[in-house]
């Protein structure tokens, strides 16, 4: 199959797109232009090459789970260790590309949105080490729940707005950032955290992202001499998804499998399986599926990893599902805590709750298949910054 | 001759400048609404906007995301306004645009929307966030339902970009006054103009300018030069703070004939 999307006014089969006040749209193309020109030049990728190595630690390491093939009996399991970056999740991939791509324009400030504070924690380190100003949007109820990364941000010289607006997560964060750059559209440059977003951005986060899948495929091809036959990651915008697919879009051999987050049930409403369970709408500049009512109003999302708890996900999944070139299933927030503390025992490794979906699949799947089969699943963050929600939900007190 | 086009003629012909007041549908509720439409008519507004609610309005201040949000409380819905449009349109003839996000319309249906909007008498329809590189899913029903889309411009649109647009514009340009969001900072009255005359070589459709414009002092400036003023924020203010009280309709005609006199005598 022969894939070439986004077409050139950023639309992923009916998705994606520019669907944002005309205040931004200049910006936008300017944006599409100067990323243009960036990708063609040998420089420009030297210089992400050279701080993705040096500054983020790269490659990460495609780690075979002995001791979980095992445990579950079935497909071979192999993790790429998204959570061994500088920063500790993929996030930092984007961040690089995205500053350098900022600094290439001549902009002097970024901004960001984010909600677990990954992202958020990712643009400011990036920014420290550009000695660029930075401003965080984050939601109320996340700042609460995420204190640890807040100090990081503060710590790395960002400022952090409380966002008090609508539901005050992570969805009101992007409103509330988009306002900004709107206010401050000529000195400023958006770091979008992930693949959704007004076009070019879902698909410069993919590229900057494809990193992973790029490594991935080789580090496989060393150790097996293969494809894997499935590849698996979280979605909640679902930029750690979009890197690991993009690069084996075209080995039709390969399943590409989303897992989504299910929260306490899909059948509940309180999720955020914005595929499984919702419809095509617009919202944040871009055309997708998403949770809302019948008129058009965005609903909340639910799930026990902040990082998955945005109503919707990256135009780019949304046509993938549509032409059934990846699935895309949910897991809930127990099976996801059931899965953090399987992979932390038998294997010495404490994922992110996000990432904890994406090994609760494997838990699920890897039994049904027979040990000539490879799992590769992405990894995508460590789970320090989670111990709290867990022990909270274990009802331990710390 | 379309109810937009017969008003600026109007206007032209009297010498003024059009008042176009901006009222979010259904704040406090839908009822409210209908009684404000008829004093904003009856105090010297020459069009209505009219807001429809949508849970993340990202172009929008403090002020009118509050305003968003007592709406959506209070349950308004597309299709009630739209029922409120057709019941407002048995009493007054004044141009009805609304204005909003595409979701809402999205999700409704372009095509439904269009012809149900026809028929309740709405006569434009203003999408902050369908800018014209997607409009064109939409412009062939509004078309043939008649339905004028009105186009935004902003102090960063390039100039080639703002000809083209301008070429193609219907009902009236919405010129953005700042880059912003809605109700934010001091408005430049200076800056303002040097666009308004730009766009006024480029076609003959009115130019309306928006977005900041808050006192009689402020319309009056803007006014001078452009054919029409949105002035949004400060009423919806005066609408959050007096509700459902018996105030409410004196202070909002009070404030909508301050600011209609500045638009109405001359200004050197």
């Amino acid at each position: 199959m022969n894939y070439q999307y986004p077409d050139e006014r950023g639309h992923f089969g009916q998705y994606g797109g520019r669907y944002v006040a005309e205040t931004l749209m200049p910006a936008l193309l300017e944006l599409e232009q100067a990323y243009t020109e960036a990708s063609q030049d040998p420089e420009f990728q030297r210089e992400f090459d050279y701080y993705l190595k040096h500054y983020v630690g790269r490659p990460s390491p495609l780690y075979f789970a002995e001791r979980l093939t095992r445990e579950l009996d079935g497909a071979k399991i192999y993790l790429k260790r998204e959570d061994l970056n500088h920063t500790g999740a993929h996030k930092v991939n984007n961040t690089v590309g995205q500053v350098l791509l900022a600094r290439r324009m001549g902009k002097k400030k970024v901004i960001a949105e984010t909600g677990a504070g990954q992202h958020g924690v990712a643009t400011a380190t990036v920014a420290a080490l550009f000695g660029m100003e930075c401003e965080v949007f984050m939601g109320k109820e996340d700042i609460r729940r995420q204190s640890l990364n807040v100090f990081r941000m503060k710590l790395l010289g960002a400022k952090v707005h409380e966002v008090t607006s609508g539901t005050a997560t992570l969805k009101d964060a992007m409103n509330d950032a988009m306002r900004h750059w709107v206010t401050h559209i000529r000195d400023t440059f958006y770091v979008i955290g992930t693949v959704a977003g007004p076009h070019p951005y879902p698909m410069l986060v993919r590229d900057f992202q494809s990193v992973i899948g790029i490594e991935a495929k080789q580090q496989l091809h060393e150790a097996e001499g293969c494809l894997p036959d499935v590849a698996i990651a979280c979605i909640g915008g679902g930029s750690n998804a979009m890197g690991l697919f993009y690069p084996f879009i075209e080995d039709s051999s390969v399943k590409l499998l989303g897992v989504e987050a299910a929260g306490v049930g899909v059948e509940t409403g309180k999720h955020a399986a914005s595929i499984s369970a919702g419809s095509p709408g617009v919202l944040h500049g871009n055309k997708t599926y998403l949770l809302q009512d019948d008129d058009g109003q965005i609903q909340h999302a639910h799930s026990i990893s902040a990082g998955l708890d945005y109503p919707g996900v990256g135009p780019e999944h949304a046509h993938l599902q549509d032409i059934k070139r990846a699935e895309y299933v949910s897991i809930t927030d127990t099976e996801a805590l059931e899965a953090f503390q399987k992979l932390t025992h038998i294997e010495g490794i404490i994922p992110a709750l996000e990432s904890a979906h994406a090994i609760a699949q494997v838990m699920k799947l890897a039994p049904t298949l027979s040990s000539d089969k490879i799992l590769l699943v992405n990894l995508s963050g460590r789970g320090d910054k989670d111990i709290h929600t867990v022990a909270d939900a274990l009802g331990v007190e710390l | 001759m379309s109810r937009i086009e017969a008003t600026f003629a109007g206007l032209k012909q009297r010498q003024e400048t059009a008042l176009i007041p901006f009222v979010t549908a259904g704040d406090p509720d839908l009822d409210v609404t209908v009684e404000l439409i008829l004093t904003l008519a009856e105090a010297g507004a020459d069009l209505v906007e009219l807001g429809v609610p949508f849970s993340d309005p990202m172009a929008d201040g403090p002020t009118i995301q509050a305003a968003s949000e007592r709406s959506l409380a209070a349950g308004t819905t597309l299709a009630g306004i739209l029922q409120l449009v057709t019941d407002v349109r048995k009493k007054t003839q004044i141009p009805l645009i609304l204005m909003g996000y595409y979701n809402p319309v999205f999700c409704y249906g372009a095509d439904r929307f269009a012809r149900d909007a026809a028929a309740a008498g709405v006569d434009a329809l203003l999408l902050v966030d369908l800018p014209p590189e997607e409009i064109t899913e939409i412009s062939t029903v509004m078309q043939e339902a008649e339905i004028d889309l009105i186009t935004l411009l902003a102090p960063t649109t390039p100039h080639e970009r703002m000809k083209r647009l301008a070429a193609t514009a219907e009902g009236y340009l919405y010129y953005v006054s700042m880059t912003g969001v809605t109700g934010a900072q001091k408005i430049s009255p200076e800056d303002i103009r040097g666009a308004v005359e730009e766009l006024r070589e480029m076609t003959d459709v009115p130019v309306a300018v928006g977005f900041g414009i808050t006192t009689a002092a402020d319309a009056r400036a803007v006014g001078a030069f452009a054919d029409g003023v949105v002035v949004g924020s400060a009423l919806v203010k005066i609408i959050e703070e007096n509700g459902q009280s018996a105030k409410l309709l004196p202070k909002v005609r009070k404030f909508i004939a301050e600011l209609k006199h500045g638009l109405t005598v001359p200004t050197s």
